[in-house]
């Protein structure tokens, strides 16, 4: 008889079972995800699949529009060989849209776990040990109060030649970016950590782990780590988004990459002065850039309710 | 409230220091030198004589007290003097753009009207727009018109203005050529024709910054409708007999705006930030095309000065959303 009802009991289900359970429920954040999964396949096995150097200059082959302009624009220069069309040196724009969105997928990418580490390691520190407590919020405090994005374009205008000269000028620019981004964008995660684990160290579990005697350490690791997961992950896909857009602007501004490097922001940017002959140069990359910070942040709102055990399960 | 309002005050003027320590120092470790752009065939004693004139001379702890005292002491005296005709500052040295060389209020004061007009007229239509948007989706939630308001949102979180500005151009400007795509800023309103002209140059700059906070504000508004819809006042307020316009916007409106406020408030600083990109690409020529144009040229008491001015806005706004949550919600005690 014993036997039987414990072959009732359904099979105990992995906790993040059922947050993807949840998940898929959310129409928008499936769709968000599936394209978020669909430009990162574009961006890094689009060049093996499409084998077009994105720097090779090519005049005589300059201002091919795209394809489907030669639906309605009769006259217009189309080229199978270049279906985005290409820019005024001749380059194609298929291959740019790939290797900029690889960089600046990247960028976000590391920017954001640059953040989210910063702010989590602040927020554990300040919820858990009292006395860093004051000193960190205080701190994070004064960082709120910074004009952010003028402080970004200092650092990026004022810190550039000498890490192009110690790192090369890609990669340079990409750690002054991405610590750029980093830094001025760890605060958010950082507070909302704090409050949670403040919660949680007031709870049973936490007393009991601290009756036998747990160190600081693995108290941290082992029982509040894994409880504000979840507020963690949110915000890093805010996180992600933002870091996309903030280095697209900085490269709007004329403050990001080189010139020959392609960003998605950096496509657009050169476009601009452009646009009025060849108003899909701007449209690509905006699109693009648009497009996965859409998904990005349709994800988050998936996870946000995946992840609370009260709309959980309804 | 008002032992509160003065404590925050004075609080937050080691703030203020602070940043404007912060500031200087990024603009004093970093390596690039105001005098990179000067051409190589200078003698480098004249290259020092230059750096000497534009006050590079002394260490950091001489210029930073010197730039606070110029600040807050040495400005305050020269605009009093202008307004009153007194003599405080009696020719007092001011602080000067390594550029122009001329005083950094002055050409300030010059590119503030732009960027007041398009930035304060955003955010005005904005949060009109928003605030509606947030009440209608909040009392029919999950209607269509909730569901369009929420993807709307997401698309003004999502598009980036950089993004938003060009379509809005290639579409009104370029396509249709209903619209001109700069800025022109020496436009004088005379008349009712010119009148149609600001109008119409302001669309475009305006609806762009528009679209970020109305996604943001009718986010806030909608959330907090939600919250108070569902409280026991509202239905003590219904069985009164009183109608749903009466309950909706007189009871519901006015709670929920108390967070609504501040967070008004505490826009107002980002908007300006935002303004700088939005400013490059309809070229207009207010403060953050300034600070771009300071920033390539390596001005630094320009930069520094309107980078701290943006800080005095976040701090002073942060201390006027406290202060309004207070005045606003008698729960709130801060003392």
């Amino acid at each position: 008889m014993t036997d039987a009802t414990l072959n009732a009991v359904e099979k105990p289900r992995n906790q993040w079972w059922d947050v993807w359970a949840q998940f898929r429920t959310h129409k928008g954040a499936v769709a968000g995800l599936c394209f978020l999964i669909f430009i990162t396949l574009f961006v890094t096995l689009g060049p093996v699949l499409w084998d077009v150097d994105p720097g090779k200059l090519n005049i005589r082959n300059k201002n091919v529009r795209p394809i489907y302009m030669g639906l309605f624009g009769g006259d217009a220069k189309v080229a199978w060989a270049n279906p985005m069309g290409t820019d005024n040196l001749g380059r194609d724009i298929m291959a740019n849209i790939m290797a900029g969105g690889r960089v600046s997928l990247a960028v976000g990418w590391t920017a954001m776990i640059l953040a989210v580490f910063l702010g989590t390691l602040i927020g554990v520190l300040a919820g858990y040990f009292k006395r860093l407590d004051g000193l960190l919020m205080r701190f994070t405090d004064l960082v709120l109060a910074l004009p952010l994005l003028p402080l970004l374009l200092v650092m990026m205008l004022l810190f550039r030649d000498p890490l192009r000269a110690t790192f090369g000028p890609e990669n340079g620019i990409f750690i002054l970016i991405v610590t750029g981004i980093g830094i001025t964008s760890w605060m958010q995660t950082a507070r909302i950590v704090r409050g949670d684990v403040m919660a949680l160290k007031e709870r049973e579990f936490v007393l009991a782990a601290r009756s036998i005697g747990t160190p600081a350490r693995r108290m941290i690791t082992r029982h509040l780590l894994p409880n504000v997961m979840s507020p963690i992950m949110v915000s890093a896909t805010l996180g992600l988004a933002t870091a996309i857009i903030t280095e697209s602007a900085l490269s709007f501004l004329g403050l990001g990459f080189p010139s020959d490097f392609p960003t998605w922001g950096k496509i657009l940017f050169d476009s601009v002065d452009r646009m009025t002959a060849f108003p899909e140069r701007v449209i690509w990359p905006g699109l693009a850039i648009s497009l996965t910070v859409l998904a990005v942040n349709y994800i988050g709102d998936g996870l946000r309710d995946a992840l609370d055990p009260r709309i959980r399960g309804q | 409230m008002l032992i509160y309002t003065i404590r925050r005050l004075l609080i937050s003027i080691p703030t203020l220091l602070f940043i404007a320590f912060v500031i200087f120092m990024l603009l004093e470790l970093a390596p690039g030198d105001p005098m990179a752009q000067m051409p190589l065939t200078i003698p480098p004693e004249v290259k020092e004589k230059m750096r000497l004139a534009l006050g590079l001379g002394e260490p950091w702890w001489v210029r930073f007290p010197l730039w606070l005292k110029q600040f807050f002491i040495v400005e305050p005296q020269y605009w009093i003097d202008n307004a009153f005709g007194t003599n405080f500052a009696d020719g007092a040295q001011r602080i000067i753009s390594f550029q122009s060389r001329s005083p950094v209020f002055e050409i300030i004061a010059e590119r503030m009207p732009q960027t007041l007009w398009v930035v304060g007229m955003s955010y005005v239509v904005g949060v009109l727009i928003a605030l509606p948007i947030g009440i209608i989706s909040a009392y029919r939630q999950y209607s269509v018109f909730d569901q369009a308001g929420t993807f709307v949102s997401m698309i003004g979180f999502s598009v980036p203005p950089f993004f938003s500005g060009v379509l809005l151009i290639v579409i009104f400007s370029v396509q249709l050529k209903w619209l001109p795509s700069i800025y022109d800023t020496t436009h004088v309103v005379s008349d009712w024709d010119s009148f149609v002209f600001q109008l119409r140059q302001m669309v475009m700059p305006v609806m762009v910054l528009a679209l970020q906070t109305t996604a943001q504000v009718s986010r806030y508004m909608r959330a907090s409708m939600l919250d108070n819809l569902t409280q026991d006042y509202v239905r003590t307020a219904r069985a009164k007999g009183m109608t749903e316009s009466v309950v909706v916007l007189k009871h519901v409106l006015r709670n929920s705006m108390i967070p609504v406020v501040t967070v008004i408030a505490l826009g107002i600083p980002a908007i300006f930030g935002g303004a700088i990109i939005t400013e490059q690409i309809f070229k207009v020529n207010g403060l953050g095309q300034l600070l771009i144009i300071a920033l390539q040229g390596n001005d630094i008491p320009m930069v520094m000065t309107i980078t701290f001015l943006l800080a005095v806005l976040i701090v002073m706004m942060n201390l006027i959303a406290d202060v309004l949550y207070g005045i606003l919600d008698p729960r709130i005690r801060y003392d």
